[in-house]
């Protein structure tokens, strides 16, 4: 083996795509052209629901391309969970901005102005959640005896609390581009999840094409929001293309991206939580409801990870959840970082503050006294070990923040500050890893090694990190290690760029293929066993450690193998006219195992905080007769410069044995802790606010119900009975 | 019209009431300059006509006559350019072009607001600003060395 010994984990070598993007020479979706290439365009339902009687041409088909539901070669599906979402209306509409028509022109100015009529026959919406009567999943999470346990409980606390949607707004919209090749097909874009892509299409064209290839593109932001939807755009481009016999671009403006794609599920969540009067928590009833729109996309398991984060890093020994996700005639909503979680996480934690405010105790201690420890046991049954940090993260947060002073300041009515704790679960849930069955390979090449995996550099780091697990599981220089763009024809399919994976499971799997690599090589270097004998590659795939157990039936068991932990503390400052508010310094301590690339790490924690601010004060997504009203970036607005408060990152670094180099996932848990820290930071100047965002006719309402909420050692705020 | 792009006269025929944005990516081929919004919000669009920032998307081809254009691809801004890759800066980077061009008016050692007030107009979803910041702070450094910023990067 060669006598390379310098590590390049832990350490923030430069990222693979740096300079590419500095530069601008990175190639995005839209950068990309083909040789007679058409652009396209997705005509949409303008009615929540009904039923299409008739579709009117009003233009010159001269040039044009037109598909329907009966050009597609396949099953009229985009396939994903429960094959539920028609790629095109055939007559059915079930929500805005469905699908129906797809058109395409050489001609971009005259695609856009092609009009086409449709009629409906009107049906009536289902725009509530709370009165949907269409259940897409039930989840029911139980431990011990709540019943008899809050029937005997010193203290009952109840409380409701509501999340809103919330938009993704990675900065590059979706895009795609279908090339026929071959007899098949290949399409290019900006894409989380290309083997998601590759199925979708699959089962859309049938036998229509001898061969699918999805290749990402350099990415623009996913967020979750790329994950699943990618697979409608790709199949609109796949459809024009395979008519025209031409590559076909549809990239979507910006009103189009917001008002026709996913976004976060809405929540209403119930908790019941029986306490002793010193804080104990004895039992808990939670009812979870999600939103999941028009059709079943990934609903399930967004309510799945939401509903097994529902009861918060806390030990207790008597919980029930019960979840459900259910049809709206909106949008479907989907994937968004932390997949239910930020839902569930906001009314536990804003739930402890007002257990805290009953019983007259500091939040703090609250916390204190309940938050799991090594050997305590989850909602699931799920035994922790020593990576449990939700302890020290809180104490770290407290300290670093100088919590306890700000607190003790927060007399004059207008500058608060509020605290949450918070765990993200690392990976599929239960046994979804086991049969994901992913898989990552390592080549030799003659510039050194490359890694192929069809994870996606979508910002995150994914091929800077995975180059770093594999040149030191390998021994040789970073520089020396390439990442393969992900092209389905070319990488294994390492399952999707989720779930806080990439770096602990598809890095884990990694570290084991290089390991292996290493012992094949023996004492060659990577170079040196090129030359006397060629390219070799090691693939390795998913082994799943043997204490893991999960029953998917009565969700018992180990739902994730680690658990990211985390701590916020926000402080926020209140315009007693305006009701507005402000956010102040927020600090961060994060256990994330092992940070591989400390400077990416922190970056993925400002980022994903940044984020979860713009959730919790900001991000209104105004819905009228099922569609957003505001989808614009002038009136949905997100952080800006401005908005965006100093955050503090501390890395607490407790590894997961089964991690690569210990570490967890990270890239969810900064969404899960500062919108209740921010609420907690609001009604610590008393006033009663539940529910983000927290935009200042919520702070007025809450204001109106001030009088009833005054409690010992706290103040009416100054803005009550305005 | 005729016009200086990236330091070099240029002489492009295309509709006057175009969009900049779309000539550059389209007729000039500079691709390094993004679309996120169309509508003047997002600022990933930004390049410099005779020296100030301006959102491309909101700019009709035929306002460039005579003028001073730079986009990222001609930008003077190798220092810039290293301290983000250096610092993080960019991750998903769709919003870095946009972004090194609106900080080049800042003068060296720029302070957090005057910072934050050069790129209010440019959204980063990604970062959180703060790697940005640490990226101009460094770059824009009064005493730095090198122009090329050669620390290293660990």
């Amino acid at each position: 083996m060669s006598s390379f010994t310098e590590r390049a984990v832990g350490r923030s070598v430069a990222r693979k795509d740096g300079m590419g993007k500095a530069t601008g020479k990175a190639l995005y979706a839209d950068d990309l052209t083909f040789p007679g290439m058409l652009y396209g365009r997705t005509v949409r339902s303008t009615i929540p629901r009904g039923r299409v009687r008739a579709i009117r041409r009003n233009f010159d088909a001269d040039g044009f391309t037109v598909v329907d539901c009966r050009d597609i070669p396949g099953k009229n599906v985009i396939a994903l969970i429960e094959n539920d979402q028609p790629c095109l209306v055939e007559h059915e509409v079930r929500h805005v901005a469905e699908p129906i028509l797809l058109l395409a022109h050489a001609d971009r100015e005259r695609l856009l102005a092609a009009d086409v009529d449709i009629d409906y026959e009107l049906g009536t919406p289902v725009l509530d959640s709370a009165t949907s009567g269409v259940v897409f999943k039930h989840i029911r999470i139980q431990k011990g005896d709540v019943d008899a346990r809050l029937a005997a409980a010193e203290r009952v606390i109840e409380g409701t609390y509501r999340t809103g949607a919330q938009e993704h707004v990675y900065i590059e919209p979706n895009g795609v581009v279908a090339v026929p090749e071959d007899g098949g097909l290949a399409v290019y874009g900006s894409i989380q999840c290309p083997f998601y892509v590759h199925r979708a299409l699959v089962t859309l064209l049938g036998d229509a094409v001898n061969h699918v290839r999805v290749v990402q593109t350099e990415t623009g932001g996913g967020f979750g929001g790329k994950e699943e939807f990618p697979s409608v755009i790709a199949a609109h481009a796949a459809l024009l293309a395979l008519k025209s016999g031409r590559p076909v671009k549809i990239i979507y403006d910006r009103a189009e991206d917001m008002v026709a794609t996913t976004k976060r599920h809405p929540s209403i969540v119930r908790h019941r939580t029986g306490v002793t009067r010193d804080g104990r928590l004895v039992a808990m009833d939670v009812d979870v409801l999600m939103d999941g729109g028009a059709y079943v996309t990934l609903s399930p398991v967004v309510l799945s990870r939401g509903a097994i984060h529902a009861a918060g890093p806390y030990r207790c020994d008597h919980i029930r959840i019960a979840g459900r996700a259910v049809m709206t005639n909106t949008s479907p909503n989907g994937a968004f970082r932390g997949f239910g979680a930020p839902q569930t996480q906001f009314a536990m934690e804003v739930h402890m503050d007002r257990i805290a405010e009953a019983l007259g105790l500091d939040p703090v201690h609250l916390r204190e006294i309940n938050a799991l420890r090594p050997g305590d046991t989850t909602a699931t049954g799920q035994v922790l070990g020593s990576d449990c940090s939700a302890l020290e993260t809180l104490q770290r947060a407290v300290e670093v923040s100088g919590y306890a002073e700000k607190r003790a300041a927060t007399d004059t009515g207008r500058r608060g500050v509020g605290i949450s704790l918070f765990y993200h679960g690392s990976g599929f849930t239960g046994s979804g890893e086991l049969r994901l069955a992913s898989r990552a390979a390592i080549e030799l090449t003659e510039r050194g090694v490359q890694v192929l995996t069809s994870s996606t550099e979508i910002g995150q780091g994914t091929r800077t990190m995975h180059a770093q697990i594999v040149a030191d599981a390998l021994g040789v220089p970073y520089e020396s290690v390439e990442v393969a763009q992900p092209d389905t024809s070319r990488v294994p399919d390492s399952g999707p760029t989720v779930a806080s994976r990439t770096c602990m499971v598809v890095g884990g799997i990694l570290q084991r293929a290089a390991t292996e690599m290493r012992q094949r090589i023996g004492d060659s270097s990577p170079a040196e066993y090129f030359r006397e004998h060629g390219s070799l590659r090691v693939e390795a795939e998913y082994e799943q450690p043997e204490w893991i157990q999960w029953d998917d039936e009565t969700y018992r068991g180990d739902a994730y193998a680690t658990y990211g932990w985390g701590c916020n503390v926000a402080e926020v400052e209140l315009d007693p006219v305006t009701l507005e508010v402000r956010p102040g310094r927020l600090t961060a301590v994060v256990d994330v195992g092992k940070a591989i690339h400390p400077a990416l790490a922190v970056g993925q924690i400002e980022g994903g905080s940044a984020q979860a601010i713009g959730y919790a004060l900001l991000e209104h997504v105004v819905m009228r007769d099922g569609a957003m009203a505001n989808g614009q970036l002038t009136n949905y607005v997100i952080p800006t410069t401005l908005d965006t408060p100093p955050i503090d990152v501390v890395l607490v670094e407790n590894p997961y044995p089964g991690g690569p180099f210990g570490a967890k996932g990270l890239g969810e848990l900064p969404m899960d802790g500062p919108a209740p820290a921010i609420v907690n930071a609001i009604r610590s100047l008393g006033i009663d606010v539940r529910e983000i965002p927290a935009l200042p006719e919520i702070l007025l309402r809450a204001s109106a119900r001030a009088p009833g909420f005054a409690i010992a050692g706290q103040r009416k705020p100054t803005t009550a009975g305005r | 019209m005729q016009f200086t792009l990236n330091g070099r006269e240029v002489d492009v025929a295309a509709h006057p009431m175009r969009r900049l944005l779309d000539v550059l990516r389209e007729d000039c081929e500079l691709t390094g300059t993004k679309e996120g919004c169309g509508e003047g919000e997002c600022g990933a669009c930004t390049v410099l006509i005779d020296g100030q920032a301006v959102v491309s998307c909101l700019v009709p081809f035929a306002q460039v006559d005579g003028r001073d254009v730079r986009t990222i691809e001609g930008a003077d801004a190798q220092a810039l350019q290293r301290a983000f890759m250096d610092h993080v800066g960019a991750q998903c980077g769709i919003c870095t072009p946009g972004m090194i061009m609106a900080a080049m008016s800042l003068g060296p050692d720029p302070t957090r607001k005057q910072m934050q007030e050069a790129l209010a107009g440019n959204l980063c979803r990604c970062t959180g600003y703060e790697a940005i910041y640490r990226a101009i702070g460094e770059a824009k450094r009064a005493n730095r060395r090198t122009p090329l910023g050669v620390e290293s990067i660990g």
